[in-house]
């Protein structure tokens, strides 16, 4: 299915989010995850699921002022 | 220094941006002292792993972090990543900025105290980066916040207070409130002087990353944030428009009253 993630279009093959972190290369990354805007805590991954046109927000820590 | 509740030893925030590398970052973060550094959360690309590198190093400071909102332009999007920080970092402390100028980064007052408004309902622990104006400022009290963060002078301009008199104003009609001067500060004496105006601590980022030796300035910073702390607290003499002798007059020799 296509969603969107980080802004751009993607092909996907898994609908949950541990295997989709996997297959796009984020597999054991210190991240954070949003689906359409809303928080998807870590303890829920593998209970959300992703629909075609989704969009994804896969974030990490980085520098700041 | 007490920030919703929790003992800070440090008067001293840091960012951990615009260094020239991450070593001379973490050498500059431990020069400085500080006990809280700012961190911002990203979009990380696929197969990335920069988000990891950095968050290796700040976890082997052992120092708090304080999430930022930065580059948010609307309530929503200041709200959502407010979300996405505390979900990675675990802490409900947020740094909330809403851009409302593009040329200034000045912050959108408006949107700000309506953001800490929804941020504060929904449990997060709220740090407004603001400007000098006192009403925004007891709007976001009003709105539970308990530290606000006025800014000096425009990010990264280093052009220290601009307008002293209003943050002066500030911190005599908000006693209780604890409030640290963010942005704008560019030399060490800046944050002296926020210090003596009897702030309770300075952040910064841009004076200390892109000095020639970071690592030096960073220690700089601590010791004038410590100089202007202990001056505030020993309580500076009032400014007068005219002089007055500190040597004794009586007894100055060769004087006589006439001719």
């Amino acid at each position: 299915m296509v969603v969107t993630v980080n802004g751009e279009r993607a092909e996907i093959g898994s609908a949950r989010i541990p295997e989709l972190l996997a297959e796009l290369g984020y597999e054991g990354g210190f991240l954070a995850v949003a689906v359409n805007r809303e928080i998807v805590r870590r303890a829920r991954w593998a209970e959300v699921e992703v629909t075609e046109g989704d969009e994804i927000e896969i974030v990490t820590p980085r520098q700041g002022g | 220094m007490q920030l919703y509740g929790q003992e800070v030893a440090s008067r001293l925030l840091v960012g951990t941006a615009l260094y020239p590398s991450p070593a001379v970052m973490e050498a500059a973060i431990r020069a400085s002292g500080a006990g809280i550094v700012t961190v911002s959360v990203r979009r990380e690309a696929a197969g990335g792993r920069a988000g990891d590198a950095f968050w290796r190093i700040i976890q082997g400071l052992g120092v708090k972090v304080l999430p930022n909102t930065a580059g948010c332009r609307t309530v929503k999007e200041a709200v959502a990543t407010a979300e996405l920080a505390r979900e990675l970092f675990g802490t409900p402390w947020i740094k909330l900025e809403v851009v409302g100028d593009d040329e200034t980064l000045q912050p959108d007052v408006v949107g700000l105290v309506e953001a800490a408004g929804i941020l504060l309902r929904d449990g997060f622990e709220v740090f407004p980066y603001t400007t000098e104006d006192l009403t925004v400022a007891q709007r976001l009290v009003e709105a539970g916040c308990r530290v606000v963060m006025p800014w000096a002078s425009p990010i990264g301009s280093g052009q220290g207070i601009t307008n002293r008199a209003a943050l002066r104003t500030l911190r005599q009609r908000l006693p209780e409130v604890t409030l640290i001067v963010d942005a704008g500060l560019g030399a060490p004496s800046h944050a002296a002087d926020a210090m003596e105006l009897g702030y309770d601590g300075v952040l910064l980022n841009t004076a200390v990353a892109k000095a020639d030796d970071p690592v030096a300035m960073a220690r700089a910073f601590a010791l004038a944030v410590e100089a202007g702390r202990v001056g505030h607290e020993a309580g500076l003499m009032p400014a007068r428009d005219f002089a007055t002798p500190s040597t004794p007059v009586v007894g100055t020799p060769f004087w006589h009253a006439a001719g």
